[in-house]
């Protein structure tokens, strides 16, 4: 006979799988607050808050910050467009070619990042393209338009094709239809993969270092204050940061996903 | 006047020749049924008529006009599609009135009028809520309330009842009827079931492998088809083949004959060996074997049954043998 309770060895090493993935990320967090400044040293000698007053006060982590802010928006809105475009394409029509075109839209997140960066760094000194922030955001969109295009390709193909027919039916030409249909029934599936992209985009080291030149991201940043020590902590209460503004939006994307299946596939 | 004319209509995808050579004419405040098994050309006739798909070649008119040219959108025609194709992202009665909202109705305006198109579907109060709360049956009197409510001159029906279970869809075809006869509106209806076109259509178009076969009143189709895949596929009649009707009544071409009408009797024309029974209710199915043809009888409760293997003679009325000679 089965038994529903897992054995106790299984538990064990459950939670011990589970404690070693979320252990460390709970220590970068602790060092926020400890009061050495060198070297990290456990446990910490001291607590205190003022790491995150003299990173306040950090010309270069205000700087790289907002260059990570610019370059997560403009990919996601590039990704949007370009992604939605394509699903659109590629889901509504047949035309010779469309697997193919699929397919080469998802290879940048098949393809190892260090490739992806290695081969845009080569296509921009051929082509002579100074580094620049939108170098930055070529290389970032690269993936982000793979996530908006499967979230957008999944959207489509669970929306009744008839729906469209039966706008068009009731009156409507092709831009009320978009505007009355289309886009309301895409929206959470947009606002989904413009949230995966902006947080994909707002933590990438690979590419970045490869297309980035002399700027820094915050990622890029954080690489850099670990080489050199200097007042370390305020690494730690960046990387704070950066884990909230990334998780949030991911997390507000599986919630906004979840039971939606019902929302945009019921025709039968 | 007629509300839809097609001359020599054709409409092929590539090499298959989904309609071909249709020549159709619907007459206004009719009830028009178009029968066929999936594949036969009678949907595609539907969306011709919708605007979804272009004829290939041929001409089709909307109560005299040609509407070659005209979109889906600026046609005078509303459809109840199959899947009923309700947005999900609005509410029921946004849904009943987005025609009006295309429009450029007000708000006020348009849902007042959607609310007496969902009344007269006995949807009356439902409107706030969302198609995916309903059930089937509610989900199809939205659709057919979302279609009537911009007035159109021709309500097209594409497999309304298809997916609503036997009870419901027994008490929908009755509505449907009701509201066709009170409104006055041409209704052309696509179906599979034979049943269903027989009991509501006032005319009903056979269609197969892309054109009509036959057309003609539910009696006509029933009781007098004109060629063999008609009477097998309209409430599987008895085909007799050519040779045994040119034995019986002199004439070399198939014959039909409806299972009710077959009768036993003492001597008839036909004697067949019985190879089966069945229990139906009202009836009880037998099946015979004669002459090369398999024949099949609806024997009323209160008719002496025969035995399985028992060989008997079959009698018919003068006139329920109905000879399909081929067409010069």
């Amino acid at each position: 006979m089965h038994s529903d309770r897992a054995p106790l060895t299984l538990k064990l090493a459950a939670a011990g799988g589970l404690l070693f993935l979320h252990l460390p990320i709970l220590l970068i967090f602790v060092y926020a607050f400890t009061t050495e400044e060198k070297s990290f040293a456990w446990p910490p000698p001291g607590l205190t808050l003022k790491w995150f007053a003299v990173t306040w006060y950090r010309a270069d982590v205000w700087e790289a910050l907002a260059l990570s802010v610019r370059v997560a928006l403009i990919s996601t809105v590039l990704a949007l467009i370009l992604g939605t475009l394509c699903a659109a394409a590629v889901s509504r029509t047949r035309f010779f070619g469309r697997e193919t075109i699929s397919l080469l839209v998802i290879l940048p997140i098949a393809l190892p990042g260090v490739v992806t960066g290695i081969a845009l760094r080569s296509a921009f000194s051929i082509a002579d393209v100074p580094f620049s922030t939108w170098t930055i955001v070529l290389g970032h969109a690269t993936f982000c338009v793979v996530i908006v295009y499967n979230n957008a390709v999944a959207r489509f193909r669970r929306t009744s094709g008839s729906l469209i027919e039966a706008s068009m039916d009731l009156g409507a030409n092709m831009f009320q239809t978009l505007r009355h249909v289309i886009l309301p029934n895409m929206a959470t599936a947009l606002v989904v993969g413009g949230m995966l992209a902006f947080a994909l985009s707002f933590d990438e080291v690979i590419v970045t270092t490869f297309t980035a030149g002399q700027q820094q991201t915050l990622p890029i940043w954080m690489l850099e204050e670990l080489v050199r020590p200097r007042e370390r902590p305020v690494t730690n209460v960046v990387a704070m940061v950066v884990a909230l503004v990334t998780m949030l939006p991911i997390l507000g994307a599986y919630y906004l996903t979840r039971g939606t299946d019902q929302v945009a596939g019921q025709g039968k | 006047m007629s509300a839809v004319t097609f001359d020599k209509v054709s409409r092929h995808f590539g090499a298959v020749r989904a309609v071909d050579g249709v020549d159709l004419d619907i007459a206004e405040g009719e009830f028009f049924a178009m029968l066929g098994p999936s594949g036969s050309g009678k949907t595609t006739c539907l969306r011709l008529i919708a605007g979804f798909e272009r004829p290939t070649a041929g001409d089709i008119r909307i109560f005299g006009e040609p509407v070659a040219d005209l979109p889906p959108y600026k046609r005078q025609v509303n459809t109840v599609f199959q899947d009923y194709a309700l947005f999900p992202h609005l509410n029921v009665i946004d849904n009943v009135a987005y025609g009006l909202m295309i429009a450029g109705q007000g708000r006020k305006l348009r849902h007042n009028a959607a609310d007496e198109a969902l009344e007269m579907v006995r949807l009356g109060g439902f409107g706030a809520r969302r198609p995916s709360e309903l059930s089937g049956g509610q989900r199809q009197r939205v659709a057919l309330a979302r279609a009537l409510v911009n007035k159109p001159r021709v309500l097209l029906l594409d497999e309304p009842l298809g997916a609503l279970d036997l009870k419901l869809r027994e008490q929908m075809q009755e509505e449907l009827k009701t509201l066709q006869r009170q409104l006055g509106i041409t209704f052309v209806f696509v179906t599979h079931d034979q049943g269903e076109a027989l009991s509501m259509a006032d005319r009903v178009a056979v269609f197969n492998d892309g054109r009509i076969i036959q057309v003609g009143a539910p009696e006509d189709i029933y009781f007098r088809p004109e060629v063999p895949f008609v009477a097998d596929f309209v409430g599987s009649s008895n085909v007799l083949p050519a040779a045994l009707v040119a034995r019986l009544t002199g004439e070399n071409c198939p014959a039909a004959i409806r299972p009710e009408r077959l009768q036993l009797a003492e001597y008839g024309p036909i004697m067949a060996r019985v190879t089966g029974l069945s229990f139906l209710g009202l009836t009880t199915r037998v099946s015979f074997e004669t002459e090369g043809a398999r024949l099949t009888a609806l024997l009323p409760q209160d008719a002496p049954r025969p035995l399985q293997g028992d060989l008997v003679a079959l009698n018919w009325a003068e006139g329920d043998l109905h000879l399909m000679r081929p067409k010069s």
